[in-house]
């Protein structure tokens, strides 16, 4: 298939921030998910797991709570704001002052009148959810101690509330506390800290769930305010929990980075009714940190935390065997291309929340983190967005790289955000997507740019993760979240011979088992029939005039061929070349001399840079 | 009753058991003793005083508290493979054996109630309350029995008064299931039963008739095994336990649905579970394994557990009694510990300990007529075989035994015992790959005090190279004791008992004498002549004939081609002979008075040994992978007895050991037995004997008498009380006269009237009352004879005081043996001077009671 040089690009010290909070619409079969900086994804589960939109977060605005409301996304933080977030222009909408401190959780009832938000000052707050806004409606009795977690009850009548030492119960409609339920400390040294009840769920028969410092969960009897039970999970903290759509099963996590699961069973098998009691069940380890957010969806339990990443466990007495969804996912990287790559040029632009790097080119201004970049293939431009504006800069490197900064058209300064951006191959235009799905196409001239045309596009059925024009044939071909692959002619308008026989056969069962998207589509400028695309684990270069892999052939082909003689090998080769020896790629993109510049993010330096583990598992211990 | 029936079974029944065994007369193979006793769960009876485990072909009933093993359940012809308590009798236990019988027993009496003949061998046993006269067992799948493949049946017991009985009719509940008994277990009530086998847990309910299967996958990602060792249920909760091959437990629970089933995980043993048990209430999970340690989970608190480590060896089984007061853990060293609430170790049933292999021949101690064989890493065990116990285990090496594989530690090869037991030599040995070869020869004097054998001398490298072969000059007369020993490296060394020059007060120790070689030879096998007056060594086909005075070289002997392989004089009438057998399959016999070969025979000998009571010769000879025995007399063409195929494969060590009572057994093929017993090893580690017919007999007549005696373990005391008992209940009856024997005694419900009516300050001493009283329990050989004479005489010899001395004297005689009961009636007349008339002659009269019943009792 053709030898290439390959740069092996190792120093983008990218690091994914830390994830703080995480909601899941079951409705919609979105998860929201906030990091440490602030920045709120929204996954698709719907889609693969894609991972559809990035709000870029912003300096001092970290999120401690995320909240849907139908499909609004709400969000909390320890700047004691309250946000309402655009998902369609990917920027918050609105911002409210809670007036009481540090938020620390923010809170829904199921009837999706009120939210509920838990002050740092003591204070419970009740907030009205009107159409575009929100509206604050009365304060719970006031707390001595701060509000750490709070859970409504399915009826919207009560709320549980976990404090410093204490769990309090308020009635919503007078606002009166009802329940002081007293919380046991940790034994030994921790005994003279207070005990911080992490997280709580109220449940409808009335029991309440708390998760506390001491590493206890315990199940306390919500109307007598009795303590039912204690399970002790571990000697560290229990930070989150998550109870199922049913209430039958319970997910706890702690700062071990285990998942403590508890079911809701009975005693005996044959009667089915009584005698229900929370067994603890599986334990599930998957992180090497604390767990600080937890999901549990209908058929897997999700989690994130300190190790940055997004693990998806499914429950395999909720699947079926052998399905997309029976595998676990690890998700580790955006599923978007952070690098940009000056082909001609051979540079390279790294983009980082809150910088780009081109040996070091320049930083944001302003408090905003920056969505998307590109450098154009000639090097000489420069392009990025934060949620508020885009800049255009121009290079020139002779043998130090200056940087002007364009003053922009007027039309350019119209775009006020932008999700993509894209140089075309000979650098006379930039493209960039903007809201309302429309495509702003910019002609660079030498110094000025000029607005050209927008293009609008038809919204297809599974998100494409990765959108490419061939520069000889003008054929689009757009590589999608279910691994599907289309080939589209701009010139007839329909899809071409390949792409209908491509559907026709259908792709190779592993080929479509892959967990991570394809993050980008490029060609060969020697060999106009060669596709490269890449994901995070391999990259494929697909040639069109090969035959396509029947579903018995054997996909990695590779080392068996190398091994046949030549007759052999053609007979043999399909159209599918994988190369896997590539691990956590984070971009790959092949120059115009047929170098291959590889842009590698190793695990394992990602997890070196986060703080020791509390506790790591050593044998006979 | 039914003992010929038995018998007759019995030996019917070893002929199929053996591969292809023929019957020899009356001499029978059987285990006797040194079986093993961790083979299955124990069982622990309903009080907790008793524990039951399948041992060989019986059960043995051991106490609790005492250790002892209190009866055998004998019956079985075949190897037991469970005891199961009655659920619906707790005095009465189930037990199965391969021989294709499930037994019912009284086992505080040791009577065989009921056999049922299954008809195919039963692996294991199991039953519930709530399945009333139904047994489960596991058999293999029908239709070819040779199949590794099992099922589950259930057997209908019939009712029926008969002793034997068919009951053939199985109706199969699972099929497929595992053989090993802890795989199978019923669940809460009996409402299910679980098993598991390989990756496949199974859980059967007997009230919807329905199974449900759960699997695991074949590894998980760290290379762990997933597969099942054991199974328990939890008594009152629908739980299953289930053990595993990497270490996990596991707790499964809604099992009654196909998908919706969960499992939690407890981990702390590193290698594969062997053993799960619920206590009898469900609040603590015991579990044990190849660590040796006993971890208790509390039932849903399963981070808090408690251990009780340093069991010894691994563990096999866990039992607990059914009210939880006690545990039991069997070990895969052969013995049953018995722990007290899971923290303190009461007892420890030891029984011979059996490694991979025994390096040391067996050797019988001649002072304690105890087995004396490798045990524990390192020790000399010494295995009472009378007593069927282990005596005590002898630690040689004295070092820390470390487990770890692969690690290469001392090791006792070879042991020798004197003449007269008082000095015993050892040989320890380490081989490591780098190293050179590391040799103690060790001597231990037998200390008196004590009553154990203590170290006198440590020879380190005794010799350049292995020692091959060791033995004591067996001297009669009380000479100088020497130890010969040869060696790979060409010599053969004499071994002396010295004073040591300076006088220190050290004693004596051992020092070399004399040094011998042959033509560079290697030596191999060494043995003295019965008087001592003689040493043959061989060096490969040349025997040297030595004399231990003079160490003077007095003749070889030579059969080429082979090395010889055992050396062995003949004893008593026949010790002019030497016998050897050679490499080259060849038994030779040469007469030493004339110098030459008297006779030889073509055969494969694997192992030649003398009788040291007799002239008898045994020989065990390798033949189509059985083993054969051949006993002769050397002095005679003819062997007096031959056993085809006494085991499968090759017997390299056996033993005869000295019999504490002489057989007097006149049939001709059994009467090299009656003097000592033969034991062999077999290649299993199996330690197998030889029993006549009238041994059987003995033995069966033994275990009848002990149905009619009360419980063992009742004291003489309560025996006492109950006897007395009886005879008022007699008495209140007149008509019951039937037992003539047991004749009423009126003076002593008097004495105890007595004692009972007069008021305490008028009272005389407590030590005049009390022999009184214990005398007025007593049953008088006057009273005994008074059915054949009259009353009338007894109180005639009351009227007359002359004749009641004059008896009285014959009585002093009588009852010289119970010394103590005399003594104290003649203190008891001193210490009480101021006696009525009538109280003195009721003494009197009591003193001419017979005491020699008593004194029996306490003799006895």
């Amino acid at each position: 298939m053709g030898e290439f040089k390959v740069h092996r690009v190792r120093f983008f010290d990218y690091m994914p921030s830390a994830i703080r909070a995480m909601a899941f619409n079951s409705r919609t079969e979105r998860l929201a998910v906030a990091r440490a900086d602030g920045a709120v994804e929204i996954f698709n589960f719907s889609d693969n797991y894609y991972q559809e939109k990035v709000i870029p977060g912003r300096d001092g605005r970290a999120v401690e709570a995320l909240c849907w409301v139908g499909q609004r996304l709400f969000s909390a933080g320890l700047n004691g704001e309250i946000t309402e977030y655009d998902l369609e222009n990917l920027k918050p909408q609105y911002v409210i002052e809670a007036y009481g401190g540090p938020i620390w959780t923010i809170s829904c009832n199921n009837q999706g009148t009120h939210l509920a938000v838990s002050c740092e000052d003591g204070t419970v707050k009740l907030f009205e959810i009107l159409k575009e806004k929100i509206q604050f409606q009365r304060n719970l009795d006031r707390q001595k101690s701060r509000i750490i977690s709070l859970s409504w009850h399915p009826s919207g009548a009560q709320i549980a509330a976990g404090m410093m030492d204490m769990i309090r119960i308020f009635d919503t409609e007078t606002g009166r506390a009802t329940h002081r339920l007293l919380v046991e400390r940790g034994v030994g040294a921790s005994k003279s800290r207070e005990v911080v009840v992490w997280s709580i769920a109220f449940l409808s028969n009335n029991t309440i769930v708390s998760g506390d410092s001491a590493g206890k969960v315990q199940i306390w009897d919500g109307l007598m305010g009795t303590l039912v039970r204690t399970h002790l999970v571990t000697k560290w903290d229990v930070l989150a929990l998550a109870v199922s759509q049913d209430e039958s099963s319970l997910i706890a996590g702690t700062s071990e980075g285990t998942i403590v699961q508890f079911q809701f069973l009975s005693s005996t098998v044959d009667r089915q009714d009584r005698d229900h009691e929370w067994v603890r069940t599986r334990t599930f380890k998957n992180h090497s940190h604390d767990v600080k957010a937890l999901a549990l969806t209908d058929t897997a339990v999700v989690s994130g935390g300190m190790d940055t990443q997004l693990v998806v466990h499914p429950l395999l007495d909720k699947v079926e065997k052998n399905t997309q969804e029976a595998a676990q996912r690890k998700i580790a990287f955006p599923h978007r291309s952070l690098v940009g790559c000056a082909k001609k040029a051979g540079l390279l632009l790294f983009q980082f929340p809150d910088h780009l790097e081109l040996w070091r080119l320049g930083e944001s201004d302003g408090n905003d983190h920056i969505c998307c970049s590109a450098l154009s293939p000639c090097g000489g431009w420069l392009v990025y967005s934060t949620v508020s504006s885009v800049r255009l800069y121009k290079l020139q490197h002779n043998n130090n790289i200056s940087v002007n900064k364009v003053r922009p058209q007027q039309r350019i300064i119209q775009l006020r955000s932008v999700h993509q951006l894209c140089f075309s191959a000979d650098s006379s235009k930039l493209f960039a997507s903007s809201s309302q799905s429309s495509v702003v196409v910019v002609a660079l001239n030498q110094l000025e740019c000029k607005y050209l045309q927008t293009l609008r596009h038809k919204s297809g059925h599974s998100c494409p993760t990765a959108v490419a024009i061939h520069p000889t044939t003008n054929n689009l071909i757009s590589v999608h979240a279910d691994q599907q692959i289309f080939e589209f002619s701009l010139q007839q308008k329909e899809y071409t011979e390949w792409s209908r026989k491509l559907q026709k056969q259908g792709l190779h069962g592993l080929w479509l088992k892959r967990d991570t998207p394809v993050t980008s589509v490029g060609f060969n400028p020697k060999n106009p029939t060669h596709i490269i695309l890449n994901d995070t684990f391999m990259f494929c270069i697909i040639d069109q005039s090969l035959p396509l892999p029947e579903s018995s052939t054997i996909l990695y082909n590779q080392m068996t061929l190398r091994s046949l003689p030549a007759p052999e090998r053609t007979r043999q080769s399909h159209a599918f070349k994988i190369c896997k020896n590539f691990q956590h790629v984070l971009s790959m993109s092949l120059l115009d001399d047929l170098s291959l510049v590889v842009v590698e993010r190793p695990l394992l330096d990602v997890m070196a840079q986060l703080p020791p583990p509390v506790r790591q598992k050593k044998f006979a211990t | 009753m039914s003992a010929g029936k038995q018998q007759g079974q019995r030996s019917e029944v070893k002929v199929n058991a053996g591969d292809n065994m023929v019957e020899h007369g009356d001499i029978r193979v059987v285990h006797r003793g040194g079986s093993k006793i961790d083979f299955r769960q124990p069982v622990i009876t309903n009080d907790s005083r008793f524990l039951l485990c399948a041992s060989g072909e019986c059960v043995k009933v051991f106490s609790t508290s005492t250790e002892e093993c209190i009866h055998d359940l004998q019956g079985h012809t075949d190897l037991v493979t469970g005891v199961l308590l009655r659920p619906s009798n707790h005095l009465q236990v189930y037990s199965c054996s391969i021989d294709g019988t499930v037994r019912l027993w009284d086992f505080t009496d040791g009577i065989l109630i009921k056999t049922y003949v299954i008809g195919c061998p039963v692996y294991s046993i199991y039953a519930s309350a709530n399945h009333e006269g139904v047994i489960f067992i596991v058999v293999p799948m029908l239709g070819d029995k040779r199949s590794e493949l099992f099922q589950l049946v259930a057997v209908h017991l019939p009712q029926s008064g008969d002793q034997l009985v068919e009951s053939r009719e199985l109706s199969a509940v699972l099929s497929n299931v595992s053989s090993n008994p802890a795989d199978i277990a019923f669940g809460r009530g009996g409402e299910y039963i679980a098993s598991a086998k390989g990756l496949q847990l199974k859980v059967f309910f007997f009230k919807k008739q329905k199974s449900y299967e759960f699997s695991l996958k074949e590894d998980n990602k760290k290379g762990g095994l997933n597969t099942f060792t054991c199974v328990a249920c939890h008594p009152k909760d629908d739980c299953i336990a289930t053990g595993h091959g990497d270490g996990k437990i596991r707790l499964w629970r809604n099992f009654n649905h196909k998908k919706e089933y969960t499992y939690s995980t407890l981990h702390w043993h590193h290698n594969a579970v062997s053993s799960l048990c619920f206590t009898p209430e469900g609040t603590n999970l015991l579990s044990g394994g190849v660590e040796s340690v006993l971890v208790q989970w509390r039932y849903n608190q399963e981070s808090q557990r408690d251990f009780l480590p340093r069991l010894g060896a691994a563990i096999t089984h866990i039992a607990v009694s059914p009210d939880g007061a006690l545990f039991c853990t069997s070990h895969s060293d052969n013995k049953i510990t018995i722990i007290q609430s899971c923290v303190k170790v009461s007892a420890v049933i030891q029984g011979l300990v059996k490694g991979e292999s025994v390096q040391t021949d067996l050797i019988v101690d001649p002072r304690s007529k105890a087995l004396v064989l490798n045990g524990k890493p390192g020790h000399l065990q010494f295995y009472s075989l009378q007593r069927d116990k282990l005596l005590y285990n002898l630690d040689i090496v004295q070092q820390e035994y470390i487990h770890e594989l692969g690690l290469e530690q001392f090791e006792v090869v070879k042991a020798a015992f004197d003449a007269s037991g008082t000095w015993l030599a050892t040989v320890e040995e380490r081989k490591q790959k780098s190293a050179e070869l590391e040799v103690n020869l060790k001597l231990w004097a037998f200390d008196e005090q004590t009553q154990s054998f203590v170290l006198n001398t440590t020879i380190s490298a005794p010799h350049e190279a292995r020692i091959t072969a060791m033995c004591f000059r067996q001297a009669t007369d009380s000479q100088t004791t020497m130890l010969v020993s040869t060696s790979k490296d060409g010599h053969f060394k004499a071994w002396q008992l010295a004073t040591p020059a300076h006088t220190e007060d050290e004693g004596p120790s051992w020092s070399c004498d004399f040094v011998g070689t042959y033509h560079g030879l290697v030596p191999e096998c060494c043995c003295f002549s019965a008087d001592s007056s003689l040493l043959a060594v061989s060096f490969q086909e040349v025997v040297t004939v030595w004399s231990p005075t003079s160490w003077e070289l007095l003749t070889t002997l030579s059969q080429p081609p082979g090395a010889i392989r055992d050396l062995c004089f003949g004893r008593l009438s026949c010790s002019k002979y030497l016998l050897g057998t050679t490499a080259k399959n060849l038994l030779c016999c040469w007469n030493l008075l004339t110098c030459s070969l008297e006779w030889s025979t073509s055969m494969d000998i694997s192992l030649l040994l003398a009788d040291p009571l007799s002239e008898n010769m045994a020989a065990f000879c390798c033949q189509a992978g059985c083993t054969d025995l051949f006993v002769f007399k050397p002095s005679e063409p003819r062997p007096l007895f031959s056993h085809k195929a006494v085991c499968s494969g090759t017997v390299t060590r056996a033993v005869f050991a000295p019999r504490e009572k002489m057989l007097d057994s006149c049939e001709e093929n059994s009467q090299w037995l009656n003097r000592s017993q033969l034991h062999f090893l077999t290649q299993y580690m199996d330690l197998m004997t030889f029993t006549t017919k009238a041994e059987d007999d003995r033995l069966m007549a033994s275990s009848k008498q002990l149905v009619i005696d009360d419980s063992v373990a009742m004291t003489p005391f309560y025996l006492l009380l109950g006897k007395h008992r009886h005879q008022q209940q007699e008495n209140q009856d007149p008509m019951s006269s039937l037992s003539a024997e047991r004749t009423p005694l009126p003076q002593s419900s008097v004495a105890i009237k007595e004692l009972l009516q007069t008021p305490a300050h008028v009272l005389p001493s407590t030590s005049f009352l009390c022999s009184m009283f214990v005398q007025s329990l007593l049953i008088s050989v006057t009273d005994l004879s008074g059915c054949r004479e009259n009353n009338k005489k007894a109180e005639e010899e009351m009227e007359s005081e002359k004749e009641e001395e004059d008896s009285e004297q014959e009585m002093e005689s009588s009852i010289v043996r119970s010394e103590q009961a005399a003594v104290s009636v003649q203190s008891a007349e001193c210490a009480a001077p101021a006696l009525t008339k009538a109280q003195v002659r009721e003494l009197r009269r009591l003193k001419k009671l017979d005491h020699s019943w008593l004194a029996g009792l306490l003799d006895s």
